[in-house]
Protein backbone atom coordinates (compact mmCIF):
# COMPACT_ATOMS: atom_id res chain seq x y z
CA UNK A 1 0.00 0.00 0.00
CA UNK A 2 2.66 2.48 1.02
CA UNK A 3 4.71 1.47 -1.99
CA UNK A 4 1.84 2.42 -4.22
CA UNK A 5 1.52 5.72 -2.44
CA UNK A 6 5.20 6.54 -3.02
CA UNK A 7 4.71 5.76 -6.66
CA UNK A 8 1.77 8.14 -6.89
CA UNK A 9 3.81 10.79 -5.15
CA UNK A 10 6.77 10.28 -7.47
CA UNK A 11 4.39 10.50 -10.39
CA UNK A 12 2.98 13.77 -9.13
CA UNK A 13 6.39 15.30 -8.52
CA UNK A 14 7.53 14.28 -11.98
CA UNK A 15 4.42 15.85 -13.51
CA UNK A 16 5.04 19.02 -11.57
CA UNK A 17 8.69 19.18 -12.65
CA UNK A 18 7.89 18.68 -16.31
CA UNK A 19 5.08 21.22 -16.19
CA UNK A 20 7.48 23.63 -14.52
CA UNK A 21 10.09 23.05 -17.25
CA UNK A 22 7.51 23.76 -19.93
CA UNK A 23 6.15 26.85 -18.22
CA UNK A 24 9.59 28.17 -17.35
CA UNK A 25 10.50 29.27 -20.88
CA UNK A 26 6.99 30.63 -21.44
CA UNK A 27 7.36 32.57 -18.19
CA UNK A 28 10.67 34.05 -19.27
CA UNK A 29 9.19 34.99 -22.63
CA UNK A 30 6.25 36.71 -20.97
CA UNK A 31 8.55 38.43 -18.47
CA UNK A 32 10.74 39.84 -21.22
CA UNK A 33 7.73 40.99 -23.21
CA UNK A 34 6.11 42.71 -20.23
CA UNK A 35 9.38 44.41 -19.30
CA UNK A 36 9.95 45.63 -22.87
CA UNK A 37 6.39 46.95 -23.11
CA UNK A 38 6.49 48.54 -19.65
CA UNK A 39 9.74 50.41 -20.27
CA UNK A 40 8.97 51.05 -23.93
CA UNK A 41 5.59 52.58 -23.14
CA UNK A 42 7.29 55.31 -21.10
CA UNK A 43 8.79 56.62 -24.35
CA UNK A 44 5.40 58.04 -25.21
CA UNK A 45 5.38 60.29 -22.16
CA UNK A 46 7.79 62.55 -24.08
CA UNK A 47 7.61 61.39 -27.70
CA UNK A 48 4.38 61.34 -29.70
CA UNK A 49 3.52 57.93 -31.22
CA UNK A 50 3.18 59.59 -34.62
CA UNK A 51 6.76 60.80 -34.45
CA UNK A 52 8.04 57.51 -33.13
CA UNK A 53 6.43 55.27 -35.74
CA UNK A 54 6.34 57.49 -38.81
CA UNK A 55 9.40 59.73 -38.66
CA UNK A 56 12.51 58.55 -40.45
CA UNK A 57 14.89 60.55 -38.26
CA UNK A 58 16.59 58.81 -35.36
CA UNK A 59 19.04 60.90 -33.37
CA UNK A 60 18.23 60.79 -29.64
CA UNK A 61 21.56 62.30 -28.52
CA UNK A 62 21.52 65.05 -31.14
CA UNK A 63 23.48 68.27 -31.10
CA UNK A 64 20.27 70.12 -31.91
CA UNK A 65 16.79 68.76 -31.24
CA UNK A 66 16.57 65.04 -30.45
CA UNK A 67 14.51 62.88 -32.80
CA UNK A 68 13.06 59.43 -32.16
CA UNK A 69 11.72 58.12 -35.49
CA UNK A 70 12.10 54.37 -36.03
CA UNK A 71 10.83 54.13 -39.61
CA UNK A 72 14.32 54.08 -41.19
CA UNK A 73 15.62 51.29 -39.00
CA UNK A 74 12.46 49.21 -39.34
CA UNK A 75 12.79 49.54 -43.12
CA UNK A 76 16.49 48.64 -42.84
CA UNK A 77 15.78 45.55 -40.75
CA UNK A 78 13.07 44.38 -43.18
CA UNK A 79 15.25 45.11 -46.22
CA UNK A 80 18.24 43.17 -44.89
CA UNK A 81 16.08 40.27 -43.70
CA UNK A 82 14.12 39.99 -46.96
CA UNK A 83 17.39 40.11 -48.90
CA UNK A 84 18.88 37.40 -46.70
CA UNK A 85 15.84 35.17 -47.19
CA UNK A 86 15.85 35.72 -50.96
CA UNK A 87 19.35 34.25 -50.98
CA UNK A 88 19.08 31.65 -48.23
CA UNK A 89 15.67 30.08 -48.95
CA UNK A 90 16.37 28.71 -52.48
CA UNK A 91 19.90 27.69 -51.50
CA UNK A 92 18.77 26.15 -48.22
CA UNK A 93 15.84 24.18 -49.64
CA UNK A 94 17.96 23.06 -52.59
CA UNK A 95 20.69 21.84 -50.28
CA UNK A 96 18.18 20.13 -47.99
CA UNK A 97 16.52 18.34 -50.94
CA UNK A 98 19.92 17.25 -52.23
CA UNK A 99 20.99 15.92 -48.85
CA UNK A 100 17.70 14.12 -48.18
CA UNK A 101 16.89 12.69 -51.61
CA UNK A 102 19.88 12.74 -53.95
CA UNK A 103 23.16 12.53 -52.08
CA UNK A 104 24.70 9.16 -51.35
CA UNK A 105 25.13 8.16 -47.72
CA UNK A 106 28.87 8.89 -47.83
CA UNK A 107 28.49 12.36 -49.29
CA UNK A 108 25.82 13.09 -46.72
CA UNK A 109 28.06 12.02 -43.88
CA UNK A 110 30.64 14.58 -44.93
CA UNK A 111 28.35 17.44 -45.94
CA UNK A 112 25.98 17.44 -42.99
CA UNK A 113 28.52 18.04 -40.22
CA UNK A 114 30.25 20.59 -42.46
CA UNK A 115 27.02 22.57 -42.82
CA UNK A 116 26.33 22.34 -39.10
CA UNK A 117 29.83 23.61 -38.45
CA UNK A 118 28.87 26.79 -40.32
CA UNK A 119 26.56 27.62 -37.42
CA UNK A 120 29.50 27.54 -35.03
CA UNK A 121 31.28 30.51 -36.59
CA UNK A 122 30.95 33.48 -34.22
CA UNK A 123 29.03 36.42 -35.64
CA UNK A 124 31.96 38.84 -35.15
CA UNK A 125 34.04 36.61 -37.39
CA UNK A 126 31.33 36.67 -40.06
CA UNK A 127 31.13 40.46 -39.72
CA UNK A 128 34.87 40.76 -40.19
CA UNK A 129 34.68 38.67 -43.35
CA UNK A 130 31.96 41.07 -44.47
CA UNK A 131 34.30 44.02 -44.06
CA UNK A 132 37.46 42.61 -45.61
CA UNK A 133 36.13 40.14 -48.19
CA UNK A 134 32.46 40.61 -49.13
CA UNK A 135 32.56 44.43 -48.99
CA UNK A 136 35.48 44.96 -51.42
CA UNK A 137 34.08 42.19 -53.65
CA UNK A 138 30.67 43.89 -53.89
CA UNK A 139 32.34 47.25 -54.52
CA UNK A 140 34.25 45.72 -57.41
CA UNK A 141 31.47 43.82 -59.20
CA UNK A 142 28.84 46.54 -58.80
CA UNK A 143 31.32 49.38 -59.33
CA UNK A 144 30.55 51.07 -56.00
CA UNK A 145 32.87 53.22 -53.91
CA UNK A 146 32.46 50.78 -51.00
CA UNK A 147 30.63 47.57 -50.20
CA UNK A 148 29.33 48.32 -46.70
CA UNK A 149 25.63 48.24 -47.46
CA UNK A 150 22.36 46.34 -47.03
CA UNK A 151 23.34 43.76 -49.64
CA UNK A 152 26.51 42.90 -47.74
CA UNK A 153 24.41 42.42 -44.58
CA UNK A 154 21.92 40.25 -46.48
CA UNK A 155 24.63 37.98 -47.88
CA UNK A 156 26.22 37.47 -44.47
CA UNK A 157 22.88 36.85 -42.76
CA UNK A 158 21.97 34.38 -45.52
CA UNK A 159 25.15 32.45 -44.76
CA UNK A 160 24.38 32.52 -41.04
CA UNK A 161 20.80 31.28 -41.43
CA UNK A 162 21.65 28.54 -43.95
CA UNK A 163 22.59 25.85 -41.39
CA UNK A 164 19.27 26.32 -39.55
CA UNK A 165 17.23 26.20 -42.75
CA UNK A 166 19.08 23.21 -44.21
CA UNK A 167 19.01 21.11 -41.05
CA UNK A 168 15.34 21.61 -40.26
CA UNK A 169 14.19 21.39 -43.90
CA UNK A 170 16.18 18.20 -44.46
CA UNK A 171 14.51 16.55 -41.47
CA UNK A 172 11.12 17.57 -42.86
CA UNK A 173 11.89 16.15 -46.30
CA UNK A 174 13.24 12.89 -44.91
CA UNK A 175 10.14 12.38 -42.81
CA UNK A 176 7.89 12.26 -45.89
CA UNK A 177 6.68 8.61 -46.02
CA UNK A 178 8.19 6.42 -48.74
CA UNK A 179 4.67 5.42 -49.80
CA UNK A 180 4.11 8.94 -51.19
CA UNK A 181 7.16 8.62 -53.42
CA UNK A 182 6.32 5.07 -54.42
CA UNK A 183 2.87 6.22 -55.47
CA UNK A 184 4.44 8.91 -57.61
CA UNK A 185 6.83 6.46 -59.27
CA UNK A 186 3.95 4.04 -59.85
CA UNK A 187 2.13 6.78 -61.72
CA UNK A 188 5.15 7.24 -63.96
CA UNK A 189 6.77 10.22 -62.20
CA UNK A 190 10.51 10.60 -62.64
CA UNK A 191 12.74 11.53 -59.67
CA UNK A 192 12.51 15.28 -60.48
CA UNK A 193 8.71 15.44 -60.65
CA UNK A 194 8.50 13.23 -57.58
CA UNK A 195 10.73 15.63 -55.64
CA UNK A 196 9.09 18.85 -56.82
CA UNK A 197 5.45 17.76 -57.07
CA UNK A 198 5.20 15.23 -54.25
CA UNK A 199 7.99 15.25 -51.69
CA UNK A 200 8.51 18.99 -51.28
CA UNK A 201 4.79 19.85 -51.04
CA UNK A 202 4.32 17.04 -48.52
CA UNK A 203 7.15 18.47 -46.44
CA UNK A 204 5.91 22.04 -46.88
CA UNK A 205 4.91 22.67 -43.28
CA UNK A 206 8.34 21.58 -42.03
CA UNK A 207 10.09 23.60 -44.72
CA UNK A 208 8.14 26.71 -43.78
CA UNK A 209 9.12 26.15 -40.15
CA UNK A 210 12.73 25.94 -41.32
CA UNK A 211 12.43 29.23 -43.19
CA UNK A 212 10.86 30.94 -40.19
CA UNK A 213 13.61 29.72 -37.86
CA UNK A 214 16.18 30.97 -40.36
CA UNK A 215 14.40 34.28 -40.61
CA UNK A 216 14.37 34.58 -36.82
CA UNK A 217 18.11 34.09 -36.88
CA UNK A 218 18.48 36.81 -39.52
CA UNK A 219 16.15 39.41 -38.03
CA UNK A 220 17.69 39.15 -34.57
CA UNK A 221 21.33 38.99 -35.59
CA UNK A 222 23.23 42.02 -34.36
CA UNK A 223 27.00 41.98 -34.55
CA UNK A 224 27.31 41.02 -38.20
CA UNK A 225 25.04 43.75 -39.55
CA UNK A 226 26.50 46.24 -37.08
CA UNK A 227 29.93 45.63 -38.58
CA UNK A 228 29.25 45.13 -42.27
CA UNK A 229 26.07 46.95 -43.26
CA UNK A 230 27.43 50.51 -43.00
CA UNK A 231 25.48 51.86 -40.01
CA UNK A 232 24.05 55.01 -41.53
CA UNK A 233 20.82 56.16 -39.90
CA UNK A 234 19.19 57.51 -43.09
CA UNK A 235 16.23 55.84 -44.82
CA UNK A 236 17.56 53.08 -47.14
CA UNK A 237 17.16 53.77 -50.85
CA UNK A 238 17.90 50.19 -51.86
CA UNK A 239 20.29 47.31 -51.38
CA UNK A 240 23.30 49.54 -52.08
CA UNK A 241 22.47 51.95 -49.23
CA UNK A 242 24.31 51.67 -45.93
CA UNK A 243 21.78 50.71 -43.25
CA UNK A 244 21.53 50.51 -39.49
CA UNK A 245 19.09 47.87 -38.27
CA UNK A 246 17.02 47.89 -35.09
CA UNK A 247 19.30 45.38 -33.37
CA UNK A 248 22.43 47.38 -34.25
CA UNK A 249 20.86 50.57 -32.91
CA UNK A 250 20.05 48.92 -29.58
CA UNK A 251 23.51 47.37 -29.31
CA UNK A 252 25.34 50.59 -30.11
CA UNK A 253 23.31 52.92 -27.94
CA UNK A 254 22.16 50.94 -24.90
CA UNK A 255 25.66 50.78 -23.43
CA UNK A 256 26.03 54.50 -22.89
CA UNK A 257 22.48 55.73 -22.49
CA UNK A 258 21.76 57.53 -19.19
CA UNK A 259 19.22 55.54 -17.18
CA UNK A 260 15.61 56.75 -17.13
CA UNK A 261 15.85 59.21 -20.02
CA UNK A 262 13.53 59.25 -23.09
CA UNK A 263 16.48 57.82 -25.05
CA UNK A 264 16.69 54.90 -22.62
CA UNK A 265 12.98 54.15 -22.85
CA UNK A 266 12.89 54.56 -26.62
CA UNK A 267 15.50 51.79 -26.99
CA UNK A 268 13.16 49.47 -25.07
CA UNK A 269 10.35 50.57 -27.37
CA UNK A 270 12.52 49.58 -30.35
CA UNK A 271 13.12 46.22 -28.67
CA UNK A 272 9.40 45.72 -28.10
CA UNK A 273 8.68 46.61 -31.71
CA UNK A 274 11.26 44.09 -32.93
CA UNK A 275 9.72 41.46 -30.66
CA UNK A 276 6.22 42.17 -32.02
CA UNK A 277 7.51 42.09 -35.62
CA UNK A 278 9.13 38.67 -35.27
CA UNK A 279 6.15 37.38 -33.28
CA UNK A 280 3.90 38.56 -36.12
CA UNK A 281 6.02 36.74 -38.71
CA UNK A 282 5.89 33.59 -36.61
CA UNK A 283 2.10 33.71 -36.32
CA UNK A 284 1.64 34.28 -40.05
CA UNK A 285 4.01 31.41 -40.79
CA UNK A 286 2.14 29.13 -38.37
CA UNK A 287 -1.06 29.89 -40.26
CA UNK A 288 0.54 29.13 -43.61
CA UNK A 289 2.17 25.97 -42.28
CA UNK A 290 -1.14 24.75 -40.88
CA UNK A 291 -2.75 25.14 -44.30
CA UNK A 292 -0.06 22.94 -45.86
CA UNK A 293 -0.13 20.28 -43.17
CA UNK A 294 -0.81 16.78 -44.52
CA UNK A 295 -1.92 14.00 -42.28
CA UNK A 296 0.52 11.25 -42.84
CA UNK B 1 6.23 22.48 0.86
CA UNK B 2 6.26 25.97 2.36
CA UNK B 3 8.95 25.03 4.85
CA UNK B 4 11.35 24.42 1.98
CA UNK B 5 11.48 28.02 0.82
CA UNK B 6 13.18 29.63 3.86
CA UNK B 7 15.57 26.70 3.94
CA UNK B 8 16.51 27.34 0.33
CA UNK B 9 17.02 31.05 0.97
CA UNK B 10 19.25 30.18 3.89
CA UNK B 11 21.23 27.77 1.72
CA UNK B 12 21.55 30.46 -0.96
CA UNK B 13 22.90 32.99 1.52
CA UNK B 14 25.37 30.46 2.90
CA UNK B 15 26.71 29.68 -0.59
CA UNK B 16 26.96 33.37 -1.35
CA UNK B 17 28.92 34.07 1.81
CA UNK B 18 31.23 31.14 1.15
CA UNK B 19 31.94 32.46 -2.35
CA UNK B 20 32.58 35.91 -0.92
CA UNK B 21 35.11 34.53 1.55
CA UNK B 22 36.75 32.52 -1.24
CA UNK B 23 36.94 35.62 -3.45
CA UNK B 24 38.66 37.61 -0.71
CA UNK B 25 41.17 34.82 -0.18
CA UNK B 26 42.34 35.01 -3.78
CA UNK B 27 43.34 38.68 -3.70
CA UNK B 28 46.82 38.92 -2.17
CA UNK B 29 46.79 41.09 0.95
CA UNK B 30 47.88 44.73 0.67
CA UNK B 31 47.49 45.02 -3.09
CA UNK B 32 45.53 48.02 -4.32
CA UNK B 33 43.31 47.40 -7.32
CA UNK B 34 42.81 50.18 -9.83
CA UNK B 35 40.26 49.75 -12.61
CA UNK B 36 40.52 51.89 -15.72
CA UNK B 37 37.63 51.84 -18.19
CA UNK B 38 36.61 53.95 -21.13
CA UNK B 39 37.87 55.49 -24.34
CA UNK B 40 39.01 53.14 -27.08
CA UNK B 41 41.30 55.91 -28.35
CA UNK B 42 43.22 55.92 -25.08
CA UNK B 43 43.23 52.23 -24.32
CA UNK B 44 46.72 51.46 -25.69
CA UNK B 45 48.22 54.48 -23.94
CA UNK B 46 46.50 53.58 -20.65
CA UNK B 47 47.84 50.03 -20.97
CA UNK B 48 51.44 51.10 -21.47
CA UNK B 49 51.21 53.56 -18.56
CA UNK B 50 49.68 50.87 -16.34
CA UNK B 51 52.28 48.25 -17.28
CA UNK B 52 55.15 50.63 -16.71
CA UNK B 53 53.74 51.69 -13.34
CA UNK B 54 53.14 48.14 -12.14
CA UNK B 55 56.75 47.28 -12.94
CA UNK B 56 58.05 49.67 -10.33
CA UNK B 57 55.21 49.21 -7.83
CA UNK B 58 54.16 45.54 -7.56
CA UNK B 59 51.69 46.38 -4.77
CA UNK B 60 49.31 47.96 -7.28
CA UNK B 61 47.26 45.98 -9.77
CA UNK B 62 45.78 47.97 -12.65
CA UNK B 63 43.20 46.55 -15.07
CA UNK B 64 42.45 48.44 -18.28
CA UNK B 65 39.39 47.94 -20.49
CA UNK B 66 37.98 49.92 -23.42
CA UNK B 67 34.38 50.26 -24.59
CA UNK B 68 34.18 53.94 -25.44
CA UNK B 69 34.27 57.16 -23.45
CA UNK B 70 30.53 57.02 -22.75
CA UNK B 71 30.92 53.51 -21.35
CA UNK B 72 33.74 54.63 -19.02
CA UNK B 73 31.79 57.61 -17.75
CA UNK B 74 28.70 55.45 -17.18
CA UNK B 75 30.88 53.02 -15.19
CA UNK B 76 32.23 55.88 -13.04
CA UNK B 77 28.70 57.14 -12.38
CA UNK B 78 27.67 53.62 -11.39
CA UNK B 79 30.71 53.24 -9.13
CA UNK B 80 32.12 50.40 -11.23
CA UNK B 81 35.54 51.84 -12.10
CA UNK B 82 38.29 53.78 -10.35
CA UNK B 83 39.28 55.84 -13.36
CA UNK B 84 37.12 56.66 -16.38
CA UNK B 85 39.20 57.44 -19.45
CA UNK B 86 37.44 59.84 -21.75
CA UNK B 87 38.33 61.70 -24.91
CA UNK B 88 35.57 64.22 -24.19
CA UNK B 89 34.46 66.30 -21.22
CA UNK B 90 31.53 65.05 -19.17
CA UNK B 91 28.12 66.45 -20.09
CA UNK B 92 26.31 68.56 -17.48
CA UNK B 93 23.60 65.88 -17.15
CA UNK B 94 26.25 63.25 -16.51
CA UNK B 95 27.85 65.33 -13.75
CA UNK B 96 24.41 65.91 -12.23
CA UNK B 97 23.59 62.21 -12.35
CA UNK B 98 26.95 61.37 -10.74
CA UNK B 99 26.41 63.90 -7.94
CA UNK B 100 22.98 62.43 -7.23
CA UNK B 101 24.71 59.10 -6.59
CA UNK B 102 27.36 60.65 -4.36
CA UNK B 103 30.11 60.55 -6.99
CA UNK B 104 32.09 63.70 -7.65
CA UNK B 105 34.03 63.41 -10.91
CA UNK B 106 37.39 65.16 -11.10
CA UNK B 107 38.80 65.72 -14.60
CA UNK B 108 42.57 65.31 -15.02
CA UNK B 109 44.14 65.96 -18.40
CA UNK B 110 46.94 63.44 -18.97
CA UNK B 111 47.67 63.76 -22.69
CA UNK B 112 46.75 65.76 -25.75
CA UNK B 113 45.42 64.07 -28.87
CA UNK B 114 45.26 65.35 -32.40
CA UNK B 115 42.61 64.16 -34.81
CA UNK B 116 43.63 63.34 -38.36
CA UNK B 117 41.36 63.54 -41.39
CA UNK B 118 42.16 60.49 -43.49
CA UNK B 119 41.45 59.71 -47.15
CA UNK B 120 42.40 57.14 -49.79
CA UNK B 121 45.96 57.76 -51.09
CA UNK B 122 44.80 58.22 -54.68
CA UNK B 123 42.21 60.91 -53.95
CA UNK B 124 43.46 64.15 -55.47
CA UNK B 125 42.54 66.57 -52.70
CA UNK B 126 45.45 67.75 -50.56
CA UNK B 127 43.96 70.13 -48.04
CA UNK B 128 40.64 71.13 -46.50
CA UNK B 129 39.62 73.98 -44.22
CA UNK B 130 37.84 73.33 -40.94
CA UNK B 131 34.76 74.96 -42.46
CA UNK B 132 34.82 72.64 -45.48
CA UNK B 133 35.13 69.60 -43.21
CA UNK B 134 32.07 70.79 -41.30
CA UNK B 135 30.12 71.22 -44.53
CA UNK B 136 31.08 67.74 -45.72
CA UNK B 137 30.02 66.06 -42.46
CA UNK B 138 26.82 68.09 -42.18
CA UNK B 139 25.92 66.90 -45.68
CA UNK B 140 26.07 70.35 -47.30
CA UNK B 141 28.90 69.33 -49.62
CA UNK B 142 28.34 65.88 -51.12
CA UNK B 143 30.77 65.85 -54.07
CA UNK B 144 34.56 66.10 -54.05
CA UNK B 145 34.30 68.57 -56.96
CA UNK B 146 33.14 71.30 -54.56
CA UNK B 147 36.50 71.22 -52.76
CA UNK B 148 38.71 70.93 -55.85
CA UNK B 149 38.65 67.17 -56.27
CA UNK B 150 37.29 64.76 -58.89
CA UNK B 151 33.58 64.42 -59.73
CA UNK B 152 32.85 61.80 -57.09
CA UNK B 153 30.19 61.44 -54.39
CA UNK B 154 31.73 61.76 -50.94
CA UNK B 155 31.29 58.84 -48.53
CA UNK B 156 31.60 60.09 -44.96
CA UNK B 157 32.94 57.79 -42.27
CA UNK B 158 32.76 58.46 -38.55
CA UNK B 159 32.54 56.67 -35.25
CA UNK B 160 29.49 55.35 -33.44
CA UNK B 161 27.46 57.64 -31.24
CA UNK B 162 28.92 56.17 -28.02
CA UNK B 163 32.41 57.29 -29.03
CA UNK B 164 34.02 60.37 -27.47
CA UNK B 165 35.59 61.14 -30.83
CA UNK B 166 32.11 61.21 -32.40
CA UNK B 167 30.92 63.78 -29.84
CA UNK B 168 34.10 65.86 -29.89
CA UNK B 169 34.09 66.11 -33.68
CA UNK B 170 30.39 66.99 -33.75
CA UNK B 171 30.61 69.62 -31.03
CA UNK B 172 33.82 71.33 -32.11
CA UNK B 173 33.95 70.91 -35.89
CA UNK B 174 30.36 70.48 -37.10
CA UNK B 175 28.61 72.43 -34.36
CA UNK B 176 25.47 70.72 -35.67
CA UNK B 177 24.24 67.20 -36.31
CA UNK B 178 25.90 64.75 -38.67
CA UNK B 179 24.30 64.03 -42.02
CA UNK B 180 22.19 60.82 -41.83
CA UNK B 181 24.48 59.35 -44.50
CA UNK B 182 27.33 59.10 -41.97
CA UNK B 183 28.71 55.56 -41.91
CA UNK B 184 29.03 54.92 -38.18
CA UNK B 185 31.96 52.55 -37.89
CA UNK B 186 32.54 50.19 -35.03
CA UNK B 187 36.00 51.43 -34.09
CA UNK B 188 38.93 53.33 -35.52
CA UNK B 189 40.40 50.24 -37.17
CA UNK B 190 37.28 49.84 -39.30
CA UNK B 191 37.44 53.44 -40.53
CA UNK B 192 41.04 52.93 -41.63
CA UNK B 193 40.18 49.55 -43.15
CA UNK B 194 37.32 51.11 -45.12
CA UNK B 195 39.42 54.03 -46.39
CA UNK B 196 42.11 51.74 -47.72
CA UNK B 197 39.66 50.58 -50.39
CA UNK B 198 37.17 53.44 -50.71
CA UNK B 199 38.52 56.22 -52.93
CA UNK B 200 35.46 58.41 -52.27
CA UNK B 201 35.74 58.21 -48.49
CA UNK B 202 36.86 60.55 -45.75
CA UNK B 203 37.16 59.67 -42.07
CA UNK B 204 38.45 61.05 -38.77
CA UNK B 205 40.71 59.06 -36.45
CA UNK B 206 43.05 59.72 -33.52
CA UNK B 207 46.39 60.73 -35.02
CA UNK B 208 48.27 58.16 -32.93
CA UNK B 209 46.44 55.41 -34.75
CA UNK B 210 47.70 56.34 -38.23
CA UNK B 211 51.35 57.02 -37.35
CA UNK B 212 53.97 54.30 -37.04
CA UNK B 213 56.72 54.09 -34.41
CA UNK B 214 58.83 56.63 -36.34
CA UNK B 215 55.80 58.99 -36.39
CA UNK B 216 55.39 58.56 -40.13
CA UNK B 217 51.95 58.00 -41.73
CA UNK B 218 51.13 54.29 -42.11
CA UNK B 219 50.82 52.68 -45.54
CA UNK B 220 47.60 52.66 -47.54
CA UNK B 221 45.97 55.89 -46.40
CA UNK B 222 46.73 59.60 -46.61
CA UNK B 223 46.51 62.21 -43.86
CA UNK B 224 44.98 65.54 -44.97
CA UNK B 225 46.52 68.92 -44.31
CA UNK B 226 44.05 71.21 -42.58
CA UNK B 227 43.67 74.99 -42.64
CA UNK B 228 41.95 76.92 -39.86
CA UNK B 229 40.39 79.29 -42.39
CA UNK B 230 40.10 78.78 -46.14
CA UNK B 231 42.76 81.42 -46.83
CA UNK B 232 45.28 80.14 -44.24
CA UNK B 233 48.12 77.80 -44.97
CA UNK B 234 47.07 74.17 -44.53
CA UNK B 235 49.01 72.40 -41.77
CA UNK B 236 49.99 68.78 -41.52
CA UNK B 237 49.55 67.10 -38.11
CA UNK B 238 52.52 64.85 -38.92
CA UNK B 239 54.76 67.88 -38.19
CA UNK B 240 54.99 67.76 -34.40
CA UNK B 241 55.66 71.50 -34.14
CA UNK B 242 52.26 72.29 -35.67
CA UNK B 243 50.58 70.60 -32.73
CA UNK B 244 52.97 71.77 -29.99
CA UNK B 245 52.51 75.43 -30.93
CA UNK B 246 48.74 75.03 -31.09
CA UNK B 247 48.44 75.94 -34.78
CA UNK B 248 46.86 72.64 -35.94
CA UNK B 249 43.16 73.08 -35.23
CA UNK B 250 41.93 69.56 -34.41
CA UNK B 251 43.37 68.86 -30.95
CA UNK B 252 41.64 67.76 -27.79
CA UNK B 253 42.59 66.98 -24.21
CA UNK B 254 42.34 63.36 -23.04
CA UNK B 255 40.85 62.99 -19.56
CA UNK B 256 41.13 60.65 -16.62
CA UNK B 257 38.09 61.08 -14.38
CA UNK B 258 38.29 60.00 -10.75
CA UNK B 259 35.71 60.12 -7.97
CA UNK B 260 36.90 63.07 -5.87
CA UNK B 261 40.52 64.32 -5.92
CA UNK B 262 42.77 61.23 -6.12
CA UNK B 263 44.55 60.08 -2.97
CA UNK B 264 47.07 57.48 -1.91
CA UNK B 265 48.08 54.89 -4.52
CA UNK B 266 45.69 56.38 -7.07
CA UNK B 267 47.29 59.81 -6.71
CA UNK B 268 50.73 58.23 -7.13
CA UNK B 269 49.65 56.50 -10.33
CA UNK B 270 48.20 59.71 -11.77
CA UNK B 271 51.30 61.65 -10.85
CA UNK B 272 53.32 58.98 -12.63
CA UNK B 273 51.20 59.57 -15.75
CA UNK B 274 51.94 63.31 -15.56
CA UNK B 275 55.66 62.86 -14.77
CA UNK B 276 58.41 63.12 -17.39
CA UNK B 277 58.52 59.30 -17.65
CA UNK B 278 54.75 59.13 -18.11
CA UNK B 279 54.70 61.91 -20.69
CA UNK B 280 57.48 60.10 -22.56
CA UNK B 281 55.15 57.09 -22.85
CA UNK B 282 52.40 59.48 -23.99
CA UNK B 283 54.62 60.60 -26.86
CA UNK B 284 55.63 57.05 -27.69
CA UNK B 285 51.98 56.11 -28.03
CA UNK B 286 51.47 58.80 -30.66
CA UNK B 287 49.97 61.52 -28.46
CA UNK B 288 51.33 64.84 -27.25
CA UNK B 289 52.59 65.88 -23.83
CA UNK B 290 50.71 68.46 -21.80
CA UNK B 291 51.18 72.10 -22.59
CA UNK B 292 51.61 74.53 -19.64
CA UNK B 293 47.93 75.48 -19.94
CA UNK B 294 46.80 71.94 -19.08
CA UNK B 295 49.43 71.55 -16.37
CA UNK B 296 47.97 74.60 -14.65
CA UNK B 297 44.50 73.11 -15.12
CA UNK B 298 45.51 69.89 -13.35
CA UNK B 299 47.10 71.75 -10.42
CA UNK B 300 43.69 72.59 -8.97
CA UNK B 301 43.01 68.90 -8.16
CA UNK B 302 46.47 67.61 -7.38
CA UNK B 303 47.81 69.04 -4.13
CA UNK B 304 51.19 67.73 -3.20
Amino acid sequence: MSKLRTRFLADRIARFLFAFAALFSVGILLGIFVMLLYNGAKTFESVSPGNFFFSTEWNPSAYGEASFGVLSMVASTLLVTIGAMAIAVPLGIGAAAYLAEVASERVREILKPAIELLAAIPSVAVGFIGIVVVGPFLAKIFNLSNGLNALNGSILLAVMSLPTIITVAEDAIRSVPTSFKEASYALGGNPWTTLVRVTLPAAASGIIAAVILGMGRAIGETMTVLMAAGNATGFPEGFFSPVRTMTATIAIELGEVPFGTPHYYSLFAVGALLFILSLGFNLIAERIAARFRYNH
Amino acid sequence: MLGILPAMIRLGITIYLLLLVAACRFAPPGVTNILIKGSDTEVNLALSLAESYMEHDPMVSIAVTGGGSGMGIAALINGKTTIANSSRAMKPQEVELANERGIHPVPIVFAVDALALVVHPELEVDALSVNEIGQIYRGEITNWQAVGGPDLEITIYGRQSNSGTYVFFRDSVLRADYAPALMQMNGTAQIVEALRTDISGIGYVGLGYVLDKQRQPIEGIRIMDIAVEGSDEALSPVEVSNIRNGAYPLVRPLFQFTDGPPEGELLEFIQFCLSDRGQELVEKSGYYPLSPRFERYNKQWLHE
